[in-house]
């Protein structure tokens, strides 16, 4: 470290001495004549700049596109339309900035000072300056339109044959909730939530001190963490919430995102496209994973706060949803109609199970 | 010291209307004492030295800080053990600890945001510039010039005690959403830390007010005879509307902090509802709404990253028409864009909020006013790249760094045509793309605006010249270092990487830029040594540079230049010249520039 500083140091004061140097030089040929010297190599510098830099802009994305999602097909039905959208502005904004930064440099170097050229005066001139306002007006307005038409299509109502998946984002990790056999969520209330075995604050039984009712309808919804199941081609709509601070359901493979905050639920709705095996193929990655990514600053574990989407197919998923129980019975395991069946041995089996995992829970918390 | 007695020597020639009382008191006792002087001056050229010096403390401070937390996004494997000496339980084994990492990130946005491009920016070039580019002996009000300043300097040590106390500064991120921001349960930098947050940012709101009210008079009703609104130099335009932007809105800010103040402290329920937080349980809090405290902030956030761009296009203007010698192209079609920039400021907010489940029709509004200001962008660098076409450029160290502002804002500008609309935000929001785009367009851009403008005016600050060769090599090596480390960004936000990340190593659709961030965090350690190399510079030119021996050393028209070169409290020696004309004539009629104080001539032609 002190080594580094000192060549930082030493660096410094050969600069400086140069500098300093060139300064006396520069008084003793005359300022005039060292003014115009360097006149001359910084306009040099500006038309080396532009023609290095335009290269280096194109070497710099032969090297990096390979790694962004503009080589990766959308996995989203939404996604292509942002994807498309995308292309467009790049090329749009692309053609101007190509154009601006030639005329800008290019200027800067070709007018460099020359004694014999008369600047010319040139206040203004209506024409230019209306052309000019027109033109990005139109362009602009370009893409609004198709902006606004992609934008209210993203935002409209969900379809109806969309299955729909709850979202809650907790400090750091992801819960999601299906509504079970009924197709409904039951009732939740926050001080319902117990980091045991009720991590969303279901309404499964009476308290009447916070004013809440058993809502039957919750006893069969399924409450997982970390991943997330959903249906290649079908919609899928999701409820977003928060249990604690603002989260962000990021998915940058769908190219979308929305926020979980508090107290306002927000919805978001997709057509997933690919399978997460078909990713794996179209990627040519075995460990290809939709991963839900946080967003929104959210604490000191913001960077780890990760969700898994696996997409699947609609067989994949009833087949998965068939062996999930309900997330009501891990905490009453005196109700769940299979171990009425089978009595004493698979209770203590469950509740174990169900203690361990909720030990479990709290130890993810703790960190 | 032979202008003081110059000034001395004309005391009786003065019209006594013309000078307040306080400066009437300071002239005849020309030998001020230190403290009036340097400390508690009143003078509006020291008190915006005072904000230059202050404001490039924070930037080496916030600047360091995005060293260190650059250290840790391009070498996350990597052991510094002389972190651990630096900064004790925060780099315990040679590592920035997540908690460390994102303090520093929440520091070097508030203070380079607010305390460097705001006050150090605005707050120095308004100061120097206002009283002296409009013909005016200083501020409407000096004293409260002054307050201006000292509560800045409030701010700041508040700012930095934050810094050092036990739960660490305040980490959730420079725009401060609550619930996170009002939760210490949730955060420990939300603990103490934020308290004094709050405290530094309210003492920086009062500083900003004292300042902008006191601006807006000062042009509205100092100006010299015959300084009509449509001759004032486009640095003062740019300045007025930046003070109407903060006068407006900094005060909602405050307002936001406010109710703030009142759920961490006063258990009120304004942004909190429905929260429980792990190891504390339920909260009591219901009906808030966390969206409000986002729309009250970018009521300001958003103004004011025009606060922080519009003295840098002001002064970018003048530089280029200087040193072009050559008219600004279309001047009331420049004043005309820094007015539609100003109104429609206040009517983009909503732009940083549409993924937060804003009503997707608000939504749609926002996207449209938002694009509407490329209109007038465009129309600003359409003006400046003419203002360049057969010019006569003079390549000064300001110059260059104009040239580099405009470079910049056409790259940083163009992608805020992405972002704000928002059907490509809901895929880029978040990621570094915006990070690419908003340091680009108002960090970089901004910062190179207050070097065009240090470069430009350290004569008239401190009679002295700044090194040419060492501004040379900083202005090419930054303007080299800002592309190579933001430009690279935008891919990264391409591959939907997002901000904010302490570590990427665990995320198999973000982990494959190891290099490039690595790549990013070298230039960006060797642009921050650059920088030292401007201040020092700075700072031995100030007592050993090249003196200055004209009273005009660029060729400038305005009226800045026509004060003594060191010039005292007072500025003119003398009755205020009367100004004839705009500050344009460069190259008119075969003249190389016509100074504002030049009547016009009887055969002059009348394009202007």
């Amino acid at each position: 470290m002190i080594f580094v500083i000192a060549v930082i140091i030493l660096v410094f004061l050969i600069i400086f001495q140069i500098a300093k140097a060139s300064e006396y030089v520069a008084v003793l040929k005359g300022e005039e004549r060292a003014r115009k010297e360097n006149n001359k190599v910084n306009g040099f510098f500006m038309i080396a700049f532009l023609i290095v830099g335009l290269i280096g802009a194109y070497w710099c994305n032969d090297l990096l596109v390979d790694k962004t999602l503009l080589v990766q097909p959308s996995a989203s039905l939404q996604g292509e339309k942002v994807d498309s959208m995308l292309k467009l502005t790049l090329t749009i904004t692309g053609i101007v900035f190509v154009i601006t930064q030639i005329a800008l440099f290019w200027f800067a170097f070709r007018y460099q000072e020359n004694e014999k050229r008369k600047p010319f005066f040139f206040p203004h001139n209506n024409t230019m300056e209306i052309i000019w306002t027109v033109i990005p007006a139109i362009a602009l307005t370009v893409l609004v339109v198709i902006g606004l038409r992609n934008w209210f299509t993203f935002t409209s109502d969900a379809p109806k044959n969309a299955m729909v998946v709850e979202v809650t984002g907790k400090q750091f990790g992801w819960i999601f909730r299906y509504a079970g056999e009924d197709g409904v969520f039951g009732k939740k209330y926050y001080k319902m939530i117990d980091p045991a075995n009720n991590s969303l604050g279901l309404n499964w039984r009476d308290s009447s001190g916070i004013n809440v009712k058993d809502d039957p309808a919750s006893h069969d919804d399924i409450v997982q963490e970390q991943t997330m199941y959903i249906v290649k081609n079908k919609p899928v709509k999701l409820i977003i919430g928060s249990r604690d601070v603002i989260h962000d359901v990021g998915l940058s493979w769908f190219r979308l995102k929305m926020d979980a905050v508090p107290g306002t639920p927000t919805t978001l709705w997709f057509t997933p496209l690919y399978t997460t095996k078909e990713m794996k193929e179209k990627t040519g990655n075995p460990n290809f994973v939709y991963e839900i990514s946080c967003d929104q600053m959210c604490g000191n574990n913001h960077y780890a706060m990760k969700g898994v989407i696996e997409v699947v197919t609609q067989a994949e998923y009833d087949e998965y949803i068939a062996k999930q129980k309900p997330a009501y019975y891990a905490a009453f395991p005196e109700n769940d109609p299979s171990n009425l069946k089978k009595p004493i041995p698979v209770v203590s089996d469950t509740t174990k199970a169900a203690t361990a995992k909720s030990n479990e829970l709290l130890k993810k918390e703790k960190i | 010291m032979s202008n003081e007695a110059t000034l001395h020597a004309n005391v009786d020639v003065m019209v006594p209307h013309e000078i307040h009382h306080g400066e009437h008191h300071e002239i005849h006792h020309h030998h001020e004492s230190f403290i009036s002087k340097y400390v508690f001056s009143q003078d509006h050229k020291m008190i915006g030295k005072q904000f230059l010096i202050t404001g490039m403390f924070w930037a080496v401070l916030g600047g360091l800080m995005s060293v260190l937390f650059r250290l840790q996004l391009g070498y996350p494997d990597s052991t510094f053990p002389w972190l651990e000496d630096l900064i004790g339980k925060w780099g315990k084994g040679g590592h920035i600890s997540a908690e460390a990492y994102y303090a520093l990130v929440t520091t070097h946005g508030t203070v380079l945001v607010f305390f460097v491009l705001t006050a150090g920016l605005s707050g120095t070039f308004a100061n120097l510039l206002i009283p002296l580019q409009v013909g005016a002996r200083d501020m409407a009000s000096p004293f409260m010039n002054m307050l201006s300043y000292w509560f800045f300097f409030m701010a700041s040590v508040v700012m930095l005690s934050s810094i050092f106390v036990e739960t660490g500064p305040f980490s959730g991120g420079w725009t401060a959403y609550p619930p996170l921001s009002a939760l210490g349960s949730a955060s420990p930098g939300s603990k103490t830390g934020m308290d004094l947050w709050i405290i530094a940012m309210a003492l920086f709101v009062v500083s900003s007010l004292l300042g902008g009210l006191n601006y807006i008079v000062t042009i509205l009703n100092m100006r010299t005879k015959g300084m009509s609104m449509t001759r004032l130099p486009l640095t003062i335009w740019a300045l007025f509307f930046t003070a109407v932007l903060g006068v407006l809105s900094f005060p909602v800010l405050l307002s936001g902090f406010i109710l703030l103040i009142f759920d961490r402290n006063f258990g009120t329920s304004f942004y909190l509802s429905d929260i429980y937080v792990n190891g504390v349980g339920a909260l009591p809090n219901e009906g808030g709404s966390a969206i409000l405290f986002q729309h009250l902030f970018w009521f300001l956030g958003h103004p004011e990253v025009y606060i922080i761009l519009l003295p840098a296009m002001g002064m970018v203007s003048e530089i280029l028409a200087t040193n072009a010698r050559k008219p600004i192209f279309g001047y009331m079609a420049m004043v005309g864009s820094l007015f539609a920039i100003a109104i429609l400021a206040f009517l983009v907010w909503a732009h940083h909020m549409f993924v937060t489940g804003l009503n997707p029709f608000l939504g749609s509004i926002f996207v449209l006013l938002t694009l509407l200001i490329a209109v007038p962008s465009a129309i600003k660098v359409f003006n400046w790249i003419t203002t360049l076409w057969r010019g006569n450029i003079r390549f000064t160290p300001a110059m260059l760094f104009a040239i580099g502002f405009v470079s910049l804002f056409i790259s940083g500008g163009l992608t805020g045509i992405w972002l704000g609309n928002s059907a490509l935000d809901i895929h880029l929001h978040d990621t570094y793309f915006v990070i690419a785009h908003f340091h680009i367009v108002m960090g970089v851009a901004s910062m190179f605006g207050m070097f065009a403008g240090i470069y430009h005016w350290f004569p008239k600050m401190y009679g002295k010249y700044l090194n040419n060769n060492l501004g040379y090599i900083h202005f090419w090596l930054t303007m080299i270092g800002a592309y190579l480390i933001f430009w690279p960004m935008h891919y990264e936000g391409l591959a939907g990487m997002p901000r904010r990340y302490y570590d990427y190593s665990a995320w198999e659709s973000f982990k494959q830029f190891v290099e490039l961030n690595r790549f990013i965090s070298t230039v960006a350690m060797i642009v921050f040594a650059v920088q030292l190399l401007f201040l020092f510079n700075f700072f031995y030119s100030i007592f050993k540079g090249r003196k200055l021996t004209t009273q005009n050393p660029w060729g400038s028209n305005t009226l800045e230049w026509t004060t003594p070169i060191n010039p005292g409290h007072g500025n003119w020696v003398g009755e205020i010249p009367e100004v004839y004309r705009w500050a344009y004539d460069y190259g008119k009629d075969g003249k190389d520039f016509i100074p504002q104080t030049t009547p016009v001539g009887a055969d002059e032609s009348t394009d202007h």
